[in-house]
């Protein structure tokens, strides 16, 4: 039956050689009132070709759109082929996590080499292996920065919402509390972040470039938030991370992010990667698996997980959190994307999204669409539609194009990346006067 | 190997995007700038892909070869899978689309819903959490929510058995809650008695793996359920171990109130080195409402995501799961079928029972009825006598081509060594295991010091863990 070798002889031969005389006689130990008498209620097995048609059948269901103009959150942009090459290889695909560093150097060696990128990109000194996405991973930084007798995180509203849920989520089972820091013209005011900044505040916690798009002044927050005795988290998209000012220039002590953009595809929001980095003094505070450096019996260089005395198979209830499986093959996608693009092709890729987006913006305002925020923005911004958003994504969805997110009262969220150049804007907008008529 | 990093060459670039003039026109200002570009390798592509061609290498999967470590359940995972998840009209599918340009996803989700409630016995399924230890953490924040619910504002404590997995007591700690470690008795099972003391009022919930990590079945589980239930806490399955039980025996049958999923190693989905994992949570109908949201529905043949967020916790990670991996869990389960679940369990305990009695002669544990998906050897005897440890037995077998066992756990045993051969594996692999247990033991016992430096097939042997640990260096670049 499907993909277990060997015959039913073989199987009754085993039997027979543990003196039994039917797989039910395995399992005695189970209670005679809790065994399932009449099977699963499930379909038969469909076998490969029956099973592998039924699901491109479901597929085919979903729409492709050619031009994707709608990020929060999750971002299309292009994958180099080498990635997914690399990334399927049956030993990297099939492996568990490498416990036993003999038979693993080439998965401990590869997350190595991604916490050093990941480093170089966020300009953060210590950098674990990944958690499950950029969402848990600011919930994990609200973990690492409580402190005895601070138990409050401050949390911008400019925060996507779903990671602001997260957060909450995180910090409530922990006993932390949650506090939003009101916004002023789609960034977070710093006028409101000061007044909160009480000696209750473990820390705060700032997206940049925010939900909105906007580029946030996070060199004056860290200001602000240190003098008050706190830490800093800041969330960044790791795309714009090659060209702006990165979180440790500007003073963060934490920087987490989603690493999708790097190399993973939409795949209906998963599975994506959470990347996590921090200031040495907080190395041990870090989740999860970490991969350092060493020696090995005869003196050659030698990679192993490290620190494990933070994990819960070591730690138990003491551990810094509960992480075990983590997203090391879409880390290992990320770091094949950033070593095919290398730092100029990251540049050259963060550079046209910011040029594509700030084109898409004065396209739309040339056909009568706002700019809702004054801020620089990096790959998104907001407007106010002149047209109903609803109505305009319906219109849009005919000709291929995805739309801006409908964020409600007339504002729309757009997103361009490299994939929205010129060509595929111009495209929009001749179909956008269509819908205005 | 050198590092990526070391292979660099700068100036090198791979010429992927085209010119886009508009860079010129809209420029970010330089004071938004970072000082320097981050040093990322500057290496052609065919040297790219050398270099994670020859990382592959010195990597081993379940494609490699055997691969019986205890608990992780590495079972070989359906090429079908794979390609049925790399569909564009799966991976191009933004997770903010239109609900009705993305029935296919929900309709993936739908059906895995309804499968995994009819394997499990439970009354609903949330696919969002993204690894077991993730389901574990919104399964505990289920519990504290539907006490909070009833003004039970007592129940502090969440029981744990000594010999479980690590993530439980480390899971009902993030959650806030006191653990409470209850023993096993000699029989390796829940001390039923020591149970029965430790639940009171302020019992939130037992969290329990049946079969438990000595790959037993706690026979007691219907007087389990009864003593937890009876102080007023939550039964907890966690569903590690449900490769065992398939179309056998339900988590809901034994009277668990939630649990969660190990899709990466039930439903056969590769763990890529490490993850991604999917750790769906189930829930008795009583708890529905205390489930996160959204989940898929299905109603007038339209599928959709809702569902009220009044319950418990409302969000555990952004958007819905990690969906490419339920896709490959729905072929999984659409492939196999019921019979075909229930004999991917039974051939899995199968398999055990037949590699137990082949290696227990080595072992001081003894089983005195079948195991279930794994067992635990222990080596304490042998390391008196000869010298040589678990560890030396497990580094060994490297040199003959198996990842070793999960070594040293459960913690309640000396010298342990947990095998988990799944199902996957033929009769020839399970002897042949047999086979090279026999000849490391007989070396063990004639020439113990070549073990104690083992293995010596591979790249590196026996890295100081100890200096990774006291000099952190856990990136190439030092400033």
């Amino acid at each position: 039956m499907g993909y277990i070798p060997g015959s039913s002889r073989d199987s009754l031969s085993m039997l027979m050689s543990l003196g039994l005389d039917n797989l039910d006689q395995l399992y005695t130990d189970v209670p005679a009132g809790v065994k399932l008498h009449d099977g699963l209620r499930l379909p038969a097995g469909l076998g490969e070709m029956a099973a592998t048609r039924m699901l491109q059948d479901v597929a085919q269901k979903n729409t492709i759109y050619r031009d994707v103009f709608l990020g929060a959150g999750a971002y299309r942009h292009f994958i180099p082929a080498a990635v997914d090459n690399i990334a399927s290889r049956n030993e990297f695909v099939t492996a568990y996590t490498p416990y036993q560093a003999e038979l693993n150097q080439g998965v401990l060696q590869s997350i190595f080499e991604y916490q050093t990128m990941i480093c170089e990109l966020t300009g953060m000194d210590a950098s674990n292996a990944s958690v499950y996405d950029g969402a848990t991973a600011a919930g994990e930084a609200c973990l690492m920065m409580q402190a005895r007798k601070k138990s409050t995180i401050l949390v911008s509203e400019t925060t996507h919402p779903q990671v602001m849920e997260v957060m909450q989520a995180y910090a409530d089972s922990a006993g932390m509390q949650v506090v939003p820091v009101a916004a002023k013209d789609g960034a977070t005011d710093l006028e409101s972040l000061q007044s909160l900044l009480g000696s209750e505040v473990a820390g705060v916690y700032m997206q940049s470039p925010n939900y909105y798009g906007v580029i946030e002044d996070i060199g004056a927050a860290a200001g602000l938030v240190h003098a008050a005795g706190a830490l800093l988290a800041v969330g960044v998209n790791p795309i714009a991370a090659a060209i702006l000012k990165t979180p440790g220039e500007q003073g963060a002590d934490i920087a987490v992010g989603d690493g999708q953009p790097l190399g993973l595809p939409l795949a209906f929001g998963g599975p994506y990667l959470g990347f996590i980095t921090c200031k040495t003094a907080l190395t041990r505070r870090l989740p999860g698996r970490i991969v350092g450096e060493t020696d090995d019996i005869n003196g050659r260089r030698a990679y192993v997980l490290t620190l494990q005395a933070r994990e819960q198979h070591i730690r138990r209830e003491k551990a810094s959190s509960n992480i075990c499986s983590n997203q090391a093959w879409c880390a290992l996608r990320s770091a094949a994307y950033m070593s095919v693009m290398g730092p100029g092709g990251m540049s050259e890729c963060a550079r046209q999204c910011y040029a594509n987006a700030h084109y898409l913006l004065d396209c739309l305002q040339a056909c009568g669409f706002s700019q809702a925020y004054n801020g620089d923005f990096f790959h998104e911004f907001v407007v106010q539609s002149p047209i109903d958003p609803a109505l305009l994504n319906a219109q849009l969805a005919q000709s291929g194009i995805l739309g801006g997110l409908d964020l409600g009262g007339g504002n729309m969220l757009w997103c361009a990346t490299e994939l929205t150049g010129k060509t595929e804007i111009d495209h929009l907008i001749s179909k956008i006067k269509e819908v205005a008529g | 190997m050198k590092l990526i990093f070391e292979k660099s060459t700068p100036g090198q670039a791979n010429d992927i995007l085209p010119a886009n003039p508009l860079i010129s026109q809209y420029a970010p200002p330089t004071e938004a700038l970072r000082a320097n570009a981050p040093r990322l390798p500057e290496a052609a592509e065919v040297a790219v892909v050398r270099h994670y061609m020859a990382l592959s290498r010195m990597a081993f999967g379940v494609d490699n070869g055997f691969y019986p470590l205890g608990s992780c359940t590495m079972k070989y995972n359906p090429k079908a899978a794979e390609r049925a998840a790399s569909s564009p009209h799966f991976t191009d599918i933004h997770p903010l689309q239109s609900q009705d340009s993305a029935q296919g996803c929900i309709e993936v989700m739908y059906r895995l819903q309804e499968a995994l409630n009819e394997v499990s016995g439970m009354g609903a399924t949330s696919l969002m959490p993204a690894a077991g230890a993730q389901g574990e953490w919104v399964g505990i924040n289920i519990v504290r929510a539907y006490h909070a619910h009833n003004h039970d504002t007592k129940r502090t404590k969440v029981l744990v058995p000594d010999s479980a997995h690590g993530t439980n007591p480390a899971t009902a700690a993030m959650c806030g809650y006191e653990v409470v470690n209850i023993p096993s008795g000699p029989d390796g099972l829940v001390d039923v008695d020591a149970l029965e003391q430790a639940a009171d009022n302020t019992t939130a919930a037992l969290m329990l793996t049946n079969p438990n990590t000595l790959g037993k079945f706690e026979k007691n589980i219907c007087r389990i359920a009864e003593i937890v239930h009876n102080a007023g806490g939550l039964l907890y399955y966690d569903g590690a171990n449900m490769n065992a039980i398939m179309g056998v025996t339900r988590p809901g049958d034994m009277g668990f109130d939630i649990m969660h999923w190990n899709i990466h190693k039930t439903l056969a989905t590769p763990h890529g080195g490490g993850g991604p994992g999917s750790g769906p949570v189930g829930v008795c109908k009583a708890l529905a409402r205390f489930l996160p949201t959204p989940m898929a529905t299905f109603a007038d043949g339209t599928y959709a995501l809702s569902g009220d967020d009044s319950g418990g916790i409302k969000r555990a990670k952004i958007f819905y799961g990690n969906f490419l991996v339920l896709v490959k869990a729905l072929y999984y389960v659409l492939a196999l079928g019921a019979d075909g679940l229930k004999e991917a369990s039974m051939r899995a305990v199968l398999n055990a029972n037949y590699l137990l009695r082949a290696l227990e002669q080595y072992s001081s544990l003894r089983y005195d009825s079948p195991c279930m998906h794994e067992f635990v050897l222990s080596l304490d005897t042998l390391k008196e006598q000869t010298g040589v440890s678990a560890q030396d037995i497990a580094k060994t077998m490297i040199d003959y081509g198996v990842h070793p066992p999960t070594m040293y756990f459960p913690l309640t045993v000396g010298e342990a060594l947990m095998f988990e051969p799944t199902e996957t594996e033929s009769r020839q692999t399970l002897d042949d295991m047999a086979n090279i247990m026999d000849k490391i033991i007989h070396t063990a016992k004639n020439d113990a010091d070549l073990l104690h430096t083992s293995p010596y097939t591979t790249p590196v042997c026996r890295p100081d863990e100890v200096k990774a640990a006291r000099e952190p260096k856990l990136r190439h670049y030092d400033h």
